[in-house]
């Protein structure tokens, strides 16, 4: 078992490096990272020389990467070039934003999906079921962003052309410390989220649900004289939500990165809103520190997600 | 793999009727009894017959022509879908941007199949350090979210666009590297599946038999495993081409992908969003129709196509 740890950790740090070296030449290259200056009357081009001089910019590029990565490994990510703050401020200041809009979704749309998923197993091939499987497949044919503009076309523009009581859209100024303010803003955003993810977990739990009730102890189970709801949730239930903890495992550590395309809609200050409006600017340090951050948790969590599966299902052996 | 084992059920009642069939014949009978497959074969088949005649009926001038008097008009007579804010007409641009949006899924699949396979075949027929470091290669790659990645590629392809002509059209250079971009960022998952099946098919005893006969590394690889892989590819590349359309929604959504004046369907999107506030619904329902519709239809087909492929998996649907 430790052992086991040991190599995937191994594995994982050098994973890891590749991210780094891989994002490095990506993010530093996209961009000149001064390019905010160039039109700047009030800087020479001496003046310009000496600043990429005294930000290390003018030295070789391996040079630059460990010094970034020297940095970064003592918890560094370096300052913005855009907004002058550091990286790791920026970061803890949007983090729980997201969090708080991403872990709502995520729990309401297990919740739901579940309740989807298992009515469709258990009443298979019925009108129900099947209204619920076409819309899970187009769901999960949708790209977000319709839903995210249909829902404020609807909630925010036309609600408010009819005189109905309507949903802020991101554009309006609001307050944050507010808690009415924050969830009335959340409504949208979260009810984007759950649509779009319910359609694939709906789904996904409909065919492991499926494929437990099929299996042989499950026909013992009922030849025993067990009720349909004892079988179900003593047994069917339980075995189907194996692959469905994989699942979310493997989901947490994205939940860190926000949801870009909802963030940008909504003006949603959070970390995917963070990373593409630095991505715009070339300010490569943000972009970095925003996608360590998110790949070490989506590394870590592959290996948290192995071991944990070992003791909810005892026959993994780990080797 | 797959396509090579014959469930017992089939093999008894078909024996019966006529003689053996073939794999692929097999498979075809599996899939044409996916009824939901068909509909998305049938879907498919009528929107590129839209595309393709609504191309040769409306020239592309038409798509890009900018009417600033008419602009922002819903639906009419003169407008089917109305126009957008410069006065486009979107009847004409969903037509040529919808054929912009299919090269690209199309383009950006083959590129994304061909670079997964043969990162997978290699990891898995060479073994040792290669395997390693391309295995480890693509684990970093999966650990980077994709939209994140896409964004970052895109902006790294994309410092110098430059038009490219062809065929006596000239296309925005953005084309070409979104095409990169899509097909750069998702082709890691067949690699693996690839490279697993590549895997147990090593130990087979034809592959040996092969060697022993002496055939290259080369001959062995595109005439055995690959073909042999086909199902897995097959599969993944239709699945993969909803993904790559869907993902130059995404890309051109955010500005990175097509630029204007060429029409895609993300990128009609974009100036959506900034016209939604005042109303504008047929800016954004067209557009995203049509792409719904284009990934359902594909969706549907590929689902068809794994269970053809793969009689064992009982997937319910």
């Amino acid at each position: 078992m430790w052992a086991y740890i040991a190599r995937r950790s191994i594995q994982a740090l050098f994973t890891l490096l590749i991210i780094t070296i891989l994002c490095f030449i990506l993010t530093r290259l996209s961009a000149d990272p001064l390019a905010q200056y160039a039109t700047n009357p009030n800087m020479s081009a001496a003046d310009k020389e000496a600043l990429r001089e005294r930000l290390g910019l003018n030295q070789p590029m391996p040079v630059q990467y460990f010094r970034w990565l020297g940095l970064a490994i003592q918890g560094d990510l370096g300052i913005s070039f855009f907004s002058k703050q550091p990286v790791g401020l920026m970061i803890t200041q949007r983090l729980p934003n997201t969090l708080k809009l991403m872990v709502t979704a995520e729990i309401i749309t297990i919740l739901v999906s579940l309740f989807l998923g298992i009515i469709s197993a258990v009443k298979q091939y019925s009108l129900l079921d099947n209204v619920i499987t076409t819309f899970s497949f187009i769901g999960y044919s949708m790209p977000i962003f319709f839903i995210a503009l249909g829902a404020m076309l609807i909630f925010a523009v036309k609600f408010k052309e009819w005189g109905w009581p309507y949903l802020t859209t991101g554009a309006d100024i609001w307050d944050q410390k507010d808690p009415m303010q924050f969830i009335k803003h959340m409504i949208l955003p979260v009810s984007c989220l759950v649509i779009i993810s319910t359609a694939g977990y709906a789904r996904f739990i409909r065919t492991s649900i499926l494929e437990v009730l099929g299996q042989d102890y499950v026909r013992t189970a009922r030849a025993k004289g067990l009720s349909n709801r004892m079988v179900l949730y003593k047994h069917a239930l339980r075995n189907a939500a194996l692959p469905l903890v994989t699942i979310i495992g493997l989901d947490i550590p994205y939940l860190l990165g926000g949801a870009l395309v909802t963030e940008s809609v909504y003006a949603w200050p959070g970390m995917g809103r963070l990373f593409w409006e630095y991505a715009q600017r070339g300010d490569f340090p943000v972009v970095l520190g925003v996608l360590l951050i998110i790949s070490t948790a989506v590394v870590a969590f592959t290996i948290i997600t192995d071991i944990v599966y070992t003791f909810v299902d005892p026959r993994i052996r780990l080797n | 793999m797959s396509s090579e084992s014959i469930s017992p059920e089939n093999t008894a009642l078909k024996s019966e009727i006529s003689p053996a069939l073939t794999p692929r014949q097999l498979i075809w009978r599996r899939f044409r009894k996916h009824r939901l497959a068909m509909w998305g074969i049938i879907g498919f088949v009528l929107l590129l017959g839209f595309i393709i005649i609504g191309s040769i009926q409306i020239g592309e001038k038409k798509a890009n022509e900018v009417d600033l008097k008419a602009r922002l008009s819903p639906p009419s007579q003169a407008h089917w879908m109305g126009t957008d804010s410069t006065g486009r007409d979107i009847f004409a641009r969903i037509i040529h941007g919808g054929q912009i949006s299919l090269i690209v899924g199309i383009l950006a699949v083959t590129f994304s199949v061909s670079l997964g396979a043969i990162v997978g075949g290699v990891a898995a027929y060479y073994g040792g350090w290669v395997d390693t470091l391309l295995m480890r290669f693509t684990e970093a790659m999966l650990s980077i979210p994709s939209l994140f990645l896409l964004i970052v590629l895109g902006k790294y392809l994309g410092r110098n666009v430059q038009t490219i002509n062809v065929f006596g059209q000239s296309y925005s250079g953005s084309v070409g590297i979104v095409i990169v971009v899509i097909g750069a960022t998702s082709w890691m998952y067949l690699a693996r599946i690839v490279r697993a099946n590549v895997l147990s098919l090593r130990e087979m005893d034809y592959i040996s038999a092969s060697k022993s006969l002496g055939a290259s590394d080369v001959r062995i690889f595109f005439r055995h495993l690959i073909p042999n892989t086909m199902g897995a590819i097959i599969v993944s590349s239709t699945l993969g081409l909803a993904g790559a359309i869907l993902n130059e929604a995404y890309v051109s959504f955010l500005g990175l992908g097509v630029q204007p004046p060429t029409a895609s369907w993300g990128n009609m999107l974009t100036s959506a969003q900034s016209f939604i506030q005042r109303g504008a619904w047929w800016m954004w329902v067209f557009p995203s129709l049509f792409i719904i519709l284009t990934i359902l239809c594909i969706n549907l087909i590929g689902d068809g196509l794994r269970d053809a492929f793969d009689p064992r998996s009982n997937r319910n649907l």
